[in-house]
């Protein structure tokens, strides 16, 4: 762990047309630990995942990833500085195989840019990053399958895969276990906590069994703010969380 | 999980090494066909039609570098094979003046790199976008080219283009290209280079990202690739080898006009891939292939054959969108399996109703023809097999019963082709 914050974000302001969305989130988060961001529906959760990945510009404030200002780049730019994300609604090259799904998330990061002199099938350091990316996800069986054949909750880790397959350091996932099952979800959890050890992890989530179960620390977002960020116990007893967010009886406990 | 996992990650080199023995035999099957078809159809036609198909063949795989693999819809893609043709035109002429030393064998690389230029050029721009604006810049590219045409008419050479002359060039290893034959065998020699690099080309990095790029940019992005910069990377090589088919194609006819690089060639193209079969690499081959046959055979027979491709065309986008090469491969299962030679009766049958329904609705096309457009004086018409009389009823009423039987004929025996493909392959 070092000092510098993986992620920082200094008075991020994001409006659509006349409609605050974001209002002022300043947030910094530790690298290597594990962050839950939780809020009702509505709250800016996934705006925030689009301003800090760049899908977005903001409307005013500054983000940093590792130190470095990333607030005017693109998301290409911004993915080549160690930052990878997934979606919230499943997002994969449907027509290719589950295997180039992977190793198209890979190609990048192993330094292979737009060339066009080197024959894929013999690129070694891609070929076995994709395979054991592909072992992790339990998709070993089904690596020739067009990805858009796959079922809801192999895409979804299909998703996850290829967020983590470049081996970035900051790994953003959007509800990754939103629509699953009860086992489905436990091995979902289990895939998160493997893939993205040492690393930092920011999760959208709505399952707060998972996230008090995967979290180090919570931050809660509300109408475009940040109420509260801490540790879980803490949130759990913060009365302000409790009154805009946790109020709703549903079991959190 | 971890056996069968080391098992399989054993099995792999196998499996990968006999697929690259299959590709390198398809390779090398292809290279002698290449070598002995002048001797399978010796006469002059016949070598005059491939050295067309020779040439279209590259362009469609050109064109299909930018729909198929890049999901770039152009409808321009013939700019780039018009400038290479000028460009190698006037350099032919230029060696042929003994400005420049360059032998004929090399002046399709001159096209390619002509064809290159302007697709940096205009790929800088038209690739910032996908989807309809991509589309909708090509034809505005298109145009723009088909008006410099008119103004530009030193190098285009205004209505009548310009000619060159293959025979005048300083020579390469004595190689002479007088014949319509040798010039056959640097198609074929330019067509297996640039088929063979166009292959290598889609298993390359950027080639896989190419296919990302097509099915979800979004994605692309976030795995650290920009979109516009692939897509500008297919654009550029669709463009070289764009060049090099309008270079073989200034030295195959020795003259170039401003048509070659107009709406209906870039039009053509789009069709030949897509009859082929815009999903897969041998598609553009297959729709090249038939569509300078019917081009060419066609036009000898019907002055209505430009339509006749419209309805294959139509019949392809509406029906078999994957092409005529899905289809074929929608047998290999059953080729595996070596049960395919059960679909050979059933296919026979509705195929041979289908020719039927096929030549009466030809007969009726032609007899409309005859009538609305009154070729000549003469009241008969040869069509088909026999001589017939466009204005009565006979033929109109024969032609229609053909027509409607062969259809009631294949919508009853279909089904069975049907299932006797579904039996084979489950």
């Amino acid at each position: 762990m070092t000092n510098m914050a993986a992620i920082e974000l200094r008075d991020v302001r994001k409006s659509f047309g006349a409609t605050p969305i974001i209002r002022g989130v300043t947030l910094a988060i530790e690298a290597g630990t594990r962050q839950a961001l939780i809020g009702p529906n509505g709250a800016g959760k996934s705006t925030l995942f689009n301003l800090i990945t760049g899908k977005y510009p903001v409307s005013s404030g500054r983000i940093r990833v590792r130190g470095e200002d990333v607030t005017d780049l693109t998301p290409y730019e911004i993915n080549r500085r160690g930052l990878a994300r997934s979606f919230q609604v499943t997002n994969i090259f449907t027509r290719m195989s589950v295997f180039e799904n992977i190793r198209c998330a890979v190609l990048w990061a192993a330094g292979y840019r737009y060339s066009f002199w080197h024959r894929i099938g013999a690129a070694r350091d891609v070929n076995e990053r994709a395979e054991t990316v592909l072992e992790q996800l339990n998709l070993a069986a089904r690596r020739d399958v067009p990805a858009g054949v796959l079922s809801y909750a192999e895409q979804r880790a299909l998703e996850i895969g290829i967020t983590i397959a470049g081996g970035a350091d900051v790994i953003l996932l959007d509800e990754p276990t939103a629509g699953m099952s009860r086992s489905e979800t436990e091995h979902v959890i289990a895939l998160i906590r493997q893939v993205t050890a040492g690393k930092t992890l920011i999760m959208v989530e709505h399952d707060m069994s998972v996230v008090f179960d995967l979290a180090d620390r919570i931050a809660v977002l509300v109408y475009g703010e940040v109420i509260a960020h801490d540790t879980p116990d803490r949130i759990r007893a913060n009365a302000a969380v409790q009154e805009a967010y946790l109020g709703v009886p549903q079991g959190v406990a | 999980m971890s056996a069968p996992a080391a098992t399989r990650s054993l099995a792999l080199p196998g499996v990968a090494r006999a697929v690259l023995a299959r590709r390198v035999g398809l390779g090398l099957a292809a290279a002698v066909l290449l070598l002995i078809l002048p001797q399978l159809v010796p006469t002059g036609t016949a070598l005059a039609i491939m050295n067309q198909m020779g040439i279209a063949v590259i362009f469609a795989l050109s064109f299909n570098m930018l729909l198929g693999q890049g999901g770039m819809l152009s409808f321009g893609h013939a700019v780039y094979f018009g400038i290479g043709g000028f460009i190698a035109a006037h350099v032919l002429n230029m060696a042929g003046r003994g400005t420049l030393w360059l032998p004929v064998p090399l002046l399709p690389l001159v096209g390619g790199l002509g064809g290159l230029a302007f697709a940096v050029l205009f790929g800088s721009f038209s690739t910032r976008r996908a989807g309809t604006v991509f589309s909708m810049i090509s034809l505005g590219v298109a145009e723009l080219m088909a008006a410099s045409s008119l103004i530009f008419d030193r190098f285009f050479g205004g209505e009548e283009g310009i000619t060159t002359n293959r025979s005048k060039a300083p020579l390469l290893l004595g190689l002479e290209f007088t014949r319509d034959r040798q010039v056959y065998y640097l198609i074929a020699f330019w067509l297996f280079v640039a088929a063979l690099a166009m292959y290598a080309f889609s298993r390359t990095p950027v080639g896989r990202m190419a296919n990302a790029v097509r099915d979800n940019p979004e994605r692309a992005e976030f795995v650290g690739y920009s979109q516009h910069r692939v897509r500008f990377v297919s654009f550029c090589a669709a463009g070289f080898f764009a060049g090099i088919a309008g270079g073989l194609f200034a030295i195959n006819y020795e003259i170039l006009t401003a048509e070659n690089m107009g709406l209906n060639a870039s039009g053509g193209v789009l069709l030949m891939a897509y009859i082929g079969g815009i999903g897969y690499f041998v598609g553009p081959i297959i729709g090249a292939v038939i569509f300078t046959f019917l081009q060419s055979m066609l036009s000898d027979y019907t002055g209505m054959w430009l339509l006749y491709l419209g309805i294959l065309f139509l019949i392809t986008v509406l029906f078999v969108p994957m092409g005529l090469a899905g289809i074929l491969m929608l047998h290999a299962p059953a080729w595996r399996s070596r049960r395919i030679g059960r679909l050979v009766v059933p296919y026979l049958i509705t195929g041979a109703l289908g020719l039927v329904a096929v030549i009466g609705a030809i007969g009726l096309l032609e007899l409309l023809h005859f009538v609305a457009v009154s070729e000549g004086a003469g009241a008969t018409k040869r069509l088909f097999w026999t001589t017939i009389a466009p204005r009565t009823l006979m033929p109109w009423l024969g032609f229609a019963a053909l027509a409607v039987l062969g259809a009631l004929g294949v919508r009853w025996t279909a089904p069975r082709a049907a299932a006797a493909f579904a039996e084979v392959t489950k």
